[in-house]
């Protein structure tokens, strides 16, 4: 209808907008937005990309299952590259952190969720997330000057001296008690992941429906018993793909375990002593590494840590979709 | 069949493992807290904010040293990584939410989650591929896009989820007075949202300033402010972060102690931002 020329105008546009604009406009609008959508899918593709085409060199040189499992890793003579150790320190850290870090960041969310009301659940649900802003740096210079020293002292070196004196058979898988090791890196590991696991805990449980509560209530169960049969069996497919989720921060955590972990490129690990993870050692070779395939190879190992982050990724999503409960975002 | 007593037991052993794990979760906040502000307040001196770094020489001889350059470094590139990604990041998320009938949506909103939950090392490792070699050198430049690769998926999201929480019934009534959809979206979802979306910038924000990670190869450090500013974009420029993790693993006592400034100052910036990012969510549920 174009009979309005004349007649009354909209007291909102004083002139009616021309077709032409309107469709040129939502054109635009339309194309920039998907434009800078598509940057982002472009982004990912890149990396991808990138990682495949510079860690070609790497798995051209050792083969992809000579690389994955390769357990030397020598840039200065040989210049021979394997992942095993990297990814065996990688796996095991991130589990154990998430295995050390997954009751407590539940019974946090509970808390929060289900016990402490008003101004004291918002205290702490605060302080967990003041965590998680703490920078990966600053938990590091902690770690490397309070809180390695302090488990060297009192609680490495006496184990290793009761070792020492009554089960020497132990020591080899104890390690050197130095403070830089596995275990202090993954116990700041899972420090470091509490906070995700808790905000994602949380979303689940704000999900279960207010009815579900009050059901168990009426029936008399006490305040743990609705929790435990009414609230936390409906939010456990939220809870689970926040605990993968919590594996993909722990997978790809950097500097904090850089510092911490001691740095030890070869096999064997031992519980106490140095190890390394792959983002650490691209974190203390990349700045170095002059020979490419030496470069390659820190590409590749870049390539296994996307390849598992995407794993994960993709797991949580399916949980997440398969059990529709939550909306599995980070953080 | 357990008594009720019997229960009751249960229902209090419970209650006290959940606060004995809430405490066992929160005590080390604490300390790391107490930790750098003790001895951060102790190394921060007025040479901290004016003086540069130089060799290691220098703090071992007693002349003055600081981070001016690190702090000014950090201002740099972080300014170049907001601007790169706000714009893609609001953009993507425009798509997000008003498109949802776009084919590309589904991929992109998996996509984007799938890069947020992208070690932040790997971004830098892209942006090393995309910007450093191409160009040659480290540069201030390629530490903001490395920051903005980590930032863009993150304001995507909360861009998204703040403009959904504008009722559909809005968007139906301007287009109902003849409005253009994209009028729509810029005229009166987007200002209804912007409380959301400036708190979606600030935690965005605040996540890539304490990175480290991707500016280790990408920004690179250098321990002299740039002979002319243009350095800082174009050079190895020096950011707060990198700057810490260099200082924390060095041999020198003095630098250990910068370390510990340098921390304070990071920490403070970030709780900063992410205080901020929390007032005004409380101020938006008012």
């Amino acid at each position: 209808m174009t009979t309005n020329q004349t007649a009354s105008h909209s007291l909102v546009l004083s002139r009616p907008l021309p077709a032409i604009y309107r469709w040129l406009g939502d054109k635009i609008f339309l194309t920039v937005a998907v434009t800078l959508g598509l940057s982002i899918i472009f982004l990912a593709g890149a990396m991808a990309w990138v990682l495949i085409n510079d860690g070609s060199l790497a798995f051209r040189e050792f083969g992809v299952i000579g690389f994955l499992t390769g357990t030397t890793w020598d840039p200065g003579v040989n210049f021979t590259f394997g992942a095993l150790p990297f990814i065996f320190g990688t796996v095991v850290t991130s589990v154990v952190a998430l295995a050390l870090a997954f009751f407590p960041a539940v019974a946090v969310a509970i808390v929060i969720a289900e016990y402490a009301y008003g101004w004291l659940a918002k205290i702490i649900e605060t302080l967990v997330h003041l965590i998680a802003a703490i920078p990966s740096v600053v938990v590091g210079i902690w770690g490397i000057f309070v809180f390695a020293p302090w488990m060297r002292e009192k609680v490495y070196m006496p184990i290793f001296m009761w070792a020492a004196e009554s089960q020497p058979s132990l020591l080899p898988i104890l390690g050197n008690p130095i403070g830089y090791g596995m275990t202090t890196a993954t116990i700041i590991l899972a420090l470091m992941i509490v906070p995700f696991t808790t905000a994602l805990t949380r979303n689940a449980i704000r999900q279960v429906p207010k009815e579900q509560r009050e059901a168990a209530r009426a029936l008399g169960a006490t305040r743990w018993e609705v929790i435990r049969m009414a609230v936390l069996p409906y939010a456990r497919g939220g809870i689970l793909a926040g605990a993968i989720l919590s594996l993909g921060r722990a997978v790809g955590e950097t500097m904090a375990v850089a510092m911490l972990i001691g740095n030890k490129n070869t096999f064997p690990f031992s519980i106490m002593g140095p190890a390394a993870t792959m983002p650490s050692v691209i974190i203390n070779e990349f700045r170095e590494a002059v020979g490419n395939l030496h470069l390659s190879s820190l590409m590749a190992i870049g390539l296994v840590l996307f390849v598992i982050a995407i794993v994960v990724n993709l797991i949580a999503a399916y949980i997440t979709r398969k059990l529709a409960i939550t909306g599995g975002q980070g953080i | 069949m357990k008594t009720l007593r019997q229960r009751n037991i249960r229902d209090y052993i419970m209650v006290s493992l959940l606060v004995l794990s809430t405490v066992l979760v929160l005590t080390p906040l604490i300390i790391i807290i107490g930790y750098v502000i003790i001895n951060g307040l102790g190394a921060i001196s007025i040479d901290f904010f004016t003086q540069e770094l130089g060799s290691p020489a220098r703090a071992m001889q007693g002349r003055p040293t600081g981070l001016v350059h690190s702090i000014l470094g950090t201002l740099v590139v972080d300014t170049i990584g907001v601007i790169l990604a706000i714009p893609i990041g609001v953009g993507a998320g425009i798509m997000l939410s008003e498109y949802p009938e776009h084919k590309l949506n589904p991929l992109l909103r998996v996509l984007n989650d799938t890069l947020n939950g992208m070690p932040a090392i790997l971004k830098g490792l892209l942006a090393f591929a995309i910007i450093v070699r191409p160009m040659g050198t480290f540069s201030g430049l390629a530490g903001g896009v490395a920051l903005a690769f980590v930032m863009i998926p993150i304001i995507a999201r909360a861009t998204e989820s703040a403009l959904l929480t504008i009722p559909w019934s809005i968007r139906e009534a301007g287009l109902a007075i003849g409005l253009p959809r994209w009028r729509v979206v810029m005229s009166t979802i987007v200002p209804a949202a912007r409380t959301g979306l400036i708190t979606g910038f600030l935690i965005a924000f605040a996540r890539a300033a304490g990175e480290a990670a991707p500016l280790m190869f990408t920004s690179f450090g250098n321990n002299y402010l740039p002979t002319h500013w243009t350095g800082m974009i174009f050079g190895p420029v020096d950011t707060l972060p990198q700057r810490l993790y260099s200082l924390a693993i060095s041999p020198y006592a003095e630098w250990h102690t910068m370390g510990w400034a340098a921390g304070i100052v990071l920490l403070v910036f970030v709780v900063a931002l992410f205080t901020g990012a929390q007032l005004l969510t409380r101020q938006k549920a008012l």
